[in-house]
This record gives C-alpha cells, structure tokens and sequence, in this order.
C-alpha cells in the first residue's frame, strides 16, 4: 500500500463516531455568519440590519480575487453586523441573523434526488462554484473556483480526491462516503470536466475498510475514477502528502503549487459541496461536522447549518463534560482551540472535539536532549528543533535558510517531543516572522 | 461555563513520550550487561557500579539544590545512566574514591557546568573516564582477569586484556597471539576488561531492547561497528600474521558498549540519519586508528569525545532530505 | 646544561621569530582610525541594543565622528550629559534632549482583569497574540509572557510577580526602544521623563466599547469622554473609545485622575495627597507602589 516517504506519526485514531449516522440538526436560534471564513480577503456584506433573508441569500460577497462569498444558511432577519470571537481566537466582523422559519431561496434543488445531468460549460460550472462560495472544506477553506483554476503553464495530469481524514477523532468525510458516494463520484465527474482530464483517484486511508469497499464496488459503473488505499500514517491527509502518497511526486518548496506537478486535490466534503452547487444549485449552506471526545456522552456525526453556535451541537452530544479543559475546532492535531462554546460553525469546521483537562494541560517543558525525534517525525524534512531555537532567539535568518516555509503545521514535531516542548508555537511565530519578512522583500523588487 | 478552558494552540495530544521513558529503557537494556559482569567479576563489578550510580546522583542533586539553585533534575534518571556508563567503563577492582572523583567530573564538569542535561557538549560518563584514564593510569589499565563469583574486590588479579595482547601482535610481537581467549569466550564474555565490555552478546541484547522501545536508531551503532569491521578486515586481509581476525576488535573492549550506549548518547550525537552516519564512521575510523597506532590499547572512549566535538558540524553538513528538494 | 641551553635557546629563538612577524603583519596591516571613534565607543553603553540605527555602538561612534552635526544622531540608552561629552569629543553643538523613559499602559493584574482561560504554549507574547486573544477577557492588553523583559538590554524591566505585569525600573531605563518594538499588543510607549520623574498617563489601551472593556478589567478605559472634559490644557484627546494623554501638552495637574471613574489613568511619584509621607522612598519603589493605589 502506497504512503509518503518522509517522516510522520501515528496518532491514537479514536475514531468513535465512525458507526454513527448523520444526523441534522435543529435550526439555531440566531445564526452568526463571520466575514473571514477562509484563507485570502474577508468577504463584504451586502445587506443591511433589519434585512429579510432566505436560506441560501448571498449575504457577503467576496472581497478580492483570493475570496469566497458567504450565504445565509437561515431565513429570518439580520439582527446586526458586529464582531465575535471565531475559531482563530480572534475578534472578528460577522452577520448575526435571527432565525424565523425555514424558507428557501426557490432556485435551490433541496431533495435528496441524485441529479447526472450536466450540461454546463466549464466556465458555467466555475462561476457556480464561485457563486456559491465553496471552499476547500478539509480545514484550509482554499477557495475552490481559484484552485480549479490552476495557472495557465500547468498541464494538470490527475485529480485526487482527499478522503484520507488522518485526523484522529474526525469521521465526517469517512460518513459522507459511506451515505452518500454516488454525489461523490457525480461531484468527481464534474470537477474533472472542469480540470479536463480523465484520470482521478480517490485516496482513503486503510482505517476504512467499508468506505474503500463501497466506493470500490461504485467504480465498476464509472471510468476514469480509481480508489487507492493508503497506509495509516499522520499527516497523509496533507496535501503535499497525498499527493506524493498517490503519484510519487513530491511537490517543491512555496511558492510552488501542487499544480507545478500536475495535480489537483480536493477534499471529499468539498466535492460533495460542488456537486450541490453546480447541479442542485445549492450554495455551501451546511456541513458535517463530527462531534467527538473521550467523555462526551453522545459522539456523534451532524448536518449542522453554518452558523449554529458551537453550543447547540455540544448540547445535542450530550452536553459538555464537567472535566473539559479544551474545546476543539478541528481535529487534535491541527484543530484550533475556542476561547467558548458560543463560537458559530463555519465552512472550515470539520469536527467539535472536546478534550479532558487531564489530557489538555500541557506537561512542564523541559531542555532540549537533542533526541531527534522530532527530526525523524517531520513530514517535510525539516529540524524542528532547530527552528523552534532559531525562533526562540529570534534568528529569522537562520529559519528561513532552514526552510521554515515548507512546515505545514501537522504538529508531528512537538507530539513526539519527550522534552515535551512547544515546538511548533515558536515554528509558527518564526514562519508568520519570515512570511512577513518576505513579502516585504517581494514587494520591493 | 463554569471551567477555564485551555487555548493553547494544536497539536492538542502527544504521544505520550517523555525524557524518563527514554532513560530508564536505556537503564533496563543496561541491566543484562551489569548481571553478566557480576557473574565474571563477581562482587567488585556490583560495588563499583553501586557506588559509581549513587555518587553520580548526589553531585547531580547537591549541585542543582546548592550551586544552581534549581529545582532537582535527578527524576529524569540521566544521572543513574551516566552512573552506569561510568562505572561500566571502570575496571571492577578500582578504588572507590577514584570512582567518586570520576563521578564529580563527569556529573560537575562534563554536565552540570554546562546547563545539565541537554547543554552537554560531550559525553559526562566519558569525560569523567578519561580523566581517571589520564590522572590514574595505572589503576585504570589494570584489568582483573574473570575469577567468577569472587567476593573479593580489591585485590583481584590482574591480567592482559585482548586488546593488549592485539596491541601486542600489531608491535611485533606475534607470539601473544597464541595468548588471545577464543572468539566465543570473547563473544559470551569469558574475558577480562572493563565491567561493561565484557559482554558482546548481552550488550547486542541491549541494543536489540533500544531499538525496540524505538530509543535510539540503527545509524549510529551499525555504521560505527561496520567501519571497524571494514578497516580492521582490511588490514588482516593485507597481514594477518601482524593483524588480527576483525571479529576479535569487535567483541573486544568497549567497542559494543560505545557504539550502543555511549556513542548513541542523545545530547551529544548528531541529529539527522546522514550526519549519525558519518559520525559513526568517524568513531570507527579513529577507534582503529588509535587502537592499532596509539598509545593506548583502547581508542573508543576518545573517539566517542573527539566526534562529539564534531557533532555540531556535522549538524551544519548534514541536513535532512527536504520533502520537495531538488536532486542535486 | 646543554640540553636546558637548547630548550632555552630553540624556544627564545621561535618567540623572536613570531614576534617579528606580528611586527611586521601589525605595520604592514594597520588600520588607520580615528582616535575620536575610540573615545566616543568607550563612552557607549556597548549594549549593542540598535536604538540608534545602527548596528552597532561602534558603528554609532564612526557615525558620529563623520557626520557634520548631530542630526539625527542619538544614542537613546546615553543620557543628555554623555551626549554632550560624545558632541563634544566630535566636535558638534548639541541640544540637550528630553529624557524619556518606557512606561506600560496596562493596569491588567489578576485581580483587576482575572484570567478566563489558560494558555500554556510557548512563552512568548508575539506567538502568544499570533495565536489568539489571550488568556484573559481583554484583547488588548498585557499577556504577561514577558518579551519585553527579553527584550531589555538594561535588566530595567521585570516581571512583577503579584500582578504579573512587567515594571520598569525608570532608574535603569535608557529609553532605547527595544521593549517598545517587542511588545506584540502596543503597550510599552516612550514618554518624557519629567521633572521628578513625575508622569501622568492612561494605563490601557483597550479600544472596545465601553460595556465590553468594563466586562474585561475593572480599571480599562471606557471611552466616557470625562477626562477630556477635564483637562484644562487640550492634552487629551479621544480615540476609537481610548483616551490618550499627549505628554507634550500634559502639565501635570491630575485633574483628569480624579474624574476617571475607571480608575484608568495613572500618575506616578507624585507626593501622595494630604498625608504627607518622607520622600526617602526609592522612586520605583514609589511608582509600584502608586500605581496600584490607583487600580
């Protein structure tokens, strides 16, 4: 079985909700709508306070070339346009709507029906995924329409769909396949007429053994599309990972894009999410979102809208556990913690993960043993150990000459740590520090 | 919400790896080696090692409680390892307040006077056994010969270890040659030396235990027994009459206990699979090198502590494979 | 004997041999400097710090000797009479600066603004406040990991245990700037030093709303306005609901401290009011001291 080459971990995989249906959750009561939900420009709001919206309103639209817009995923009023503290920790400017009902903008397909029919053009097809602000839904929020608009010099060979989910605890993209493959391979088609190519392989890791086999037994009715298990290993949802995983190409260091060698990935959720917008002209108004931890009483799987406050999904799990000392947006590895439980849901939240204080609380750090695990452990190839020091003293030279750019952030570096130190806190700040130092220096030449 | 949540960003588990999970694998893969020496040596070999560990953890408690004013550092058990390394390079009739000198080197100076564990250039066991090689050499070079389960441990009797005796044939004097123990004594122990070096099975034994827990890797261990295998096979291969069997360098001394324990010593070896190779090559060259040229009969401990000195340019050469490079 | 004559001999000989060498290389090689640049760096802190500009105090010291005023020329850690030497020996005027000082606009202590979250990653604040708001309500104040402490080449800041914000020691500060450009939240501001090491400021610098600074510290600034009213000298303005007192206009008068209603604004070694106490207590000790009677 195929896997990536350099380093990686293996993180306990707790998949505890991988049995569980998905389930829809209630309505919220107020729907908050941040402006930011994905990499690049904040979206613009385009309503006003006191506005009537339906579901699937475009309520924001994008603020820059690198920008999705948003929609409402309730029909109700806006209440205000203010700030709230989302999954970055951050304040941040967002729409709150009171919710009233539950109407539909009539141009939106809500059945379950499977649609095949595909008569657009490439360019059609584009401009609904655009129009409905689909982003990469694995954790980056990449916007989709810019990624399936891959330089001009690129010849683009082979689409991967991301079904990996290497992210211990997370089971949504693993639920999605199993309910609904047949929107998947419908949304695989139509993203390869986009790219133009005939070749895609769906990637899914080993752990899943009932997702491979249904989709396996799916390809007989469909050519052009292979089904590639992968071996266990962290972080082969990555992906510069999955890409060396699937082609044994390994992509080179930023600013290269995983076009430069031929390739395309996107998440399943975000497939599913495509094959809404552009057959059922649904804009990315819900999401599944696992909602997991050790002591939570209902683990469970959820269609949640965006915007439902993170509360209401942990009350439908049976509430919060009293010993909860982290709470999770994302899986353990690469998850951002909340400050609350009143931050809403968002394009990018794959999972709710609730961590117990004994397991939250960071141990003592302690002097580096020079041990070189985190060496060993770093999927890219890169020194950790050295980073985090050249950080810490604030030497951005040194990290830039060490290749601080490429680190993906996986966190493999400071989960093997036996020192138990903050590795990636210091790679993190040295790679904002370097980025920063960059762009000046780019924008002067 | 009545508990304070942690906002500490991800990763948010561990795997639960920590410094005294290392250590004390590296203490239990040393254990076969210390009941085989008691078995050669008998209870000089427990008296030595006992004394050697408890000296070392005192410095290492008296130093961090009244010069560092720091909280204690002997729950990370690197003070018991390097009490064991130190003693097991130690022949099993030294005097004890030697030991007690060599543990305020290796734990004072070779360590603490650096920062403690981490901040070490070189390796403490050693340090502190080469200035006892150099400050007592007589005593340090003086090795009982196997007497069993001997009680006594002062007045054991001494012998010419195998490295003398391969010393001896490389100077000219091929007649010690018929002195040398057979390979499999060699190889089971059977030999006298130093408390920890007697052993080759038992310290393959240890390594087999490390590279199991995943403690350490094959690189370093394997490139340096392989250099040594190379080059000494080599020169029995030009003269075996003045050279001897490659096997018996390998079974004999600290070569094992080095390249396993001593060499392999996380602070002090380089960090990247390519820069633990040419380390351990390096150790294996100069180990022969000194071993066949020098003055000493055994070239490890200084080989160990001359690529030490290296290791943070080997740090600088040798990065690892970066995902994406392009192949120069 | 001939053996200790040889010895002696062999190894005076070498060391008459070298020495003429490092002669020759001294003559050969000398660099010519200006014996000015010398004594000006002997002057210099030698901190290094780069307040200055330049990469260095010895390269501060060359600049000096060059230049052909001292325009823009300031070592910002030496105070105004060493200045003057330094003009002096390069043969500029001077004008005799105002002295400033570094001073912490933050009022957060435990007790004033406690923590409603634990963070525990790595100790810095500039990953601290990459990350996320902070451990406490405020998204604008001290997050205590102590990078300005760090960042101080003249141990004049430290951590105060009992509130867990940083103190300057205003006797140790040189003004040079480097806690300044190391704090990630803006806290830190250079301010003039004043007569008596007297000084009047606003400690914080939340820009929220007035009900959600409240909510966050007992002491933040709401924004009311009250101060500005207050000051007889214009030196207060208002912004985005902070209020910032111009320490040019500012004259001292404490009018605007008693009609903070928040108990925000700061002033520090003034004799206390009414109770007179002896003025034998160390100035820093002073301004703790009266800056938690103020919170």
């Amino acid at each position: 079985m195929n896997t990536f080459t350099i380093g990686g971990v293996h993180p306990e995989p707790n998949k505890l909700t991988a049995d569980k249906k998905i389930e829809t959750l209630a309505l919220p009561k107020q729907a908050v709508f941040p402006l930011s939900q994905h990499i690049g420009a904040p979206a613009v709001p385009c309503v006003q306070k006191g506005d009537t919206v339906r579901v699937g309103t475009r309520i924001a639209e994008p603020g820059g070339f690198m920008s999705a817009s948003i929609h409402s995923s309730v029909s109700g009023k806006v209440a205000r346009i203010d700030t709230i503290v989302d999954a970055s920790g951050l304040r941040k400017p967002a729409i709150f709507i009171d919710v009233e009902g539950d109407e539909w903008e009539p141009s939106i397909d809500n059945s379950d029906k499977l649609v095949l029919q595909n008569n657009l053009s490439r360019e059609e097809i584009i401009d609904r995924i655009k129009n409905a602000g689909v982003v990469g839904l694995g954790g980056a929020c990449f916007p989709t329409h810019v990624k399936l608009s891959p330089p001009k010099d690129c010849v683009i060979d082979t689409l991967i769909i991301n079904a990996v989910e290497c992210e211990p605890y997370l089971t949504a993209d693993h639920r999605l396949m199993l309910e609904h493959p047949d929107e998947i391979i419908v949304g695989v088609k139509i993203i390869q007429k986009v790219l133009g190519i005939d070749r895609a392989v769906i990637g899914i890791e080993a752990n899943k053994p009932d997702a491979i086999e249904l989709m396996q037994s799916k390809m007989s009715m469909v050519s052009g599309i292979e089904v590639m298990p992968l071996k266990m290993k962290y972080p082969q949802g990555g992906e510069k990972q999955l890409i060396e995983a699937v082609t044994g190409r390994q992509v080179p260091p930023p600013p290269a894009l995983p076009a430069n060698v031929g390739c395309v990935v996107q998440n399943v959720g975000t497939v599913f999410a495509i094959y809404e917008a552009v057959l059922k002209n649904k804009p990315l108004i819900e999401r599944i979102v696992t909602v997991t931890g050790k002591n939570v009483k209902n683990p469970c799987n959820l269609k949640v809208r965006l915007g439902t406050p993170v509360s209401q999904l942990l009350e439908y799990a049976g509430g919060m556990p009293e010993d909860t000392g982290k709470l999770i947006s994302g899986g353990p590895m690469m998850g951002r913690p909340l400050m609350d439980d009143t931050a809403p849901v968002v394009k990018g939240t794959s999972g709710i993960l609730l961590i117990p204080e004994s397991d939250a609380a960071r141990r003592e750090e302690r002097n580096c043993i020079r041990c070189a695990k985190c060496v060993q452990a770093c999927p890219m190839g890169l020194e950790p150990y050295l980073l985090a020091t050249a950080s810490e003293q604030s030497d951005w030279e040194c990290a830039e000459e060490n290749w601080i750019m490429s680190c993906i952030e996986c966190g493999c570096c400071q989960s093997t740590c036996p020192s138990r130190r903050p590795l990636l806190d210091w790679v993190r700040l040295a790679k904002n520090r370097v980025g920063g130092i960059i762009r000046a220096r780019n924008a002067k030449n | 919400m009545a508990q304070k949540l942690h906002i500490t960003t991800s990763p948010h588990v561990h795997c639960g790896d920590t410094i005294e999970r290392n250590m004390r694998w590296v203490i239990w893969a040393l254990m076969p080696v210390l009941i085989a020496s008691f078995f050669v040596f008998g209870v000089g070999a427990l008296i030595v090692t006992a004394t050697s560990v408890l000296s070392c953890l005192f410095f290492e408690w008296f130093i961090t409680r009244f010069i560092l004013k720091r909280p204690s550092t002997l729950g990370d058990c690197s003070a018991v390892i390097t009490g064991l390394l130190l003693a097991f390079n130690l022949p099993s009739n030294i005097p004890l307040y030697m030991i007690l000198v060599g543990a305020l080197v290796a734990i004072g100076i070779g360590k603490m006077s650096f920062g403690g564990l981490g901040n070490n250039p070189f390796n403490p066991a050693l340090v502190g056994r080469v200035f006892l090689l150099i400050s007592f050499p007589a005593k340090m070079t003086s090795w009982p010969v196997p007497a069993g389960l001997a009680t006594s441990y002062i007045d054991a009797e001494t012998g010419a270890t195998p490295l003398n005796l391969i010393g001896q044939i490389a100077g000219g004097n091929t007649a010690a040659a018929d002195q040398l123990p057979g390979l499999g004594d060699m190889f089971l122990g059977n030999i006298g030396g130093c408390i920890g070096e007697v052993s080759a099975l038992l310290l393959l034994v240890g390594f087999v235990i490390l590279l199991c827990t995943k403690v350490i890797t094959w690189h370093i261990p394997v490139s340096i027994l392989g250099t040594v295998a190379v080059l000494t096979g080599l020169m029995w291969l030009i003269n075996p009459v003045l050279y001897v069997n490659p096997l018996y360098h390998l079974c004999s001394g600290g070569l094992m206990l080095g390249a396993i324990f001593m060499a392999t010593d996380y602070v002090t070896s380089p960090m990247t699979p390519k820069g633990m190779v040419w380390y351990g090559i390096g150790i294996g060259f100069l180990t022969v090198v000194i071993r066949y040229f020098g003055s000493y009969p055994e070239g490890m401990s200084f080989a160990i502590l001359i690529m030490n000195a290296v290791t943070p340019l080997i740090n600088n050469w040798c990065k690892p494979k970066r995902f994406g490079e392009a192949e120069k | 004997m001939a053996f200790i004559l040889t010895a002696v001999l062999v190894l005076g000989l070498i060391g008459l041999v070298l020495g003429l060498v490092l002669y020759a290389v001294s003559r050969k090689f000398k660099v010519e400097e200006d014996p000015r640049v010398g004594q000006i760096t002997e002057l210099l802190p030698s901190a290094n710090c780069g307040g200055c500009g330049f990469p260095g105090c010895a390269a501060f010291a060359a600049a000096c000797v060059k230049a052909e005023s001292m325009d823009g020329l300031k070592c910002s850690a030496c105070k105004s009479e060493v200045m003057q030497q330094i003009a002096a020996i390069a043969g500029h005027a001077i004008e005799v600066g105002v002295e400033k000082v570094a001073v912490v606009r933050c009022s957060g202590s435990c007790q004033n603004r406690p923590d409603l979250r634990i963070y525990d990653g790595a100790k810095s604040c500039a990953a601290a406040a990459l990350m996320n708001g902070g451990a406490t309500g405020c998204f604008y104040g001290c997050l205590g990991c102590g990078d300005c402490v760090k960042a101080c080449k003249f141990d004049a800041i430290s951590m105060d245990p009992d509130t867990g914000l940083p103190v300057v020691d205003q006797d140790k500060c040189t003004a040079c700037g480097a806690c300044v450009k190391a704090c990630p939240r803006f806290i830190i501001e250079l301010r003039n030093k004043n007569k008596m090491d007297r000084r009047v400021y606003v400690s914080c610098v939340n820009k929220d709303k007035g009900p959600v600074a409240r909510k966050a510290c007992d002491v933040a600034c709401i924004g009311c306005g009250k101060c500005v009213k207050a000051c007889p000298f214009e030196a207060i303005t208002l912004e985005n609901n902070l209020a910032y007192i111009d320490f040019e206009k500012c004259r001292l008068c404490r009018k605007c401290v008693d009609e903070c209603p928040q108990h925000s604004i700061s002033a520090v070694n003034f004799p206390p009011k009414k109770e007179p106490k002896p003025q034998a207590e160390e100035p820093a000790a002073v301004q703790n001291t009266e800056s938690t009677e103020n919170k």
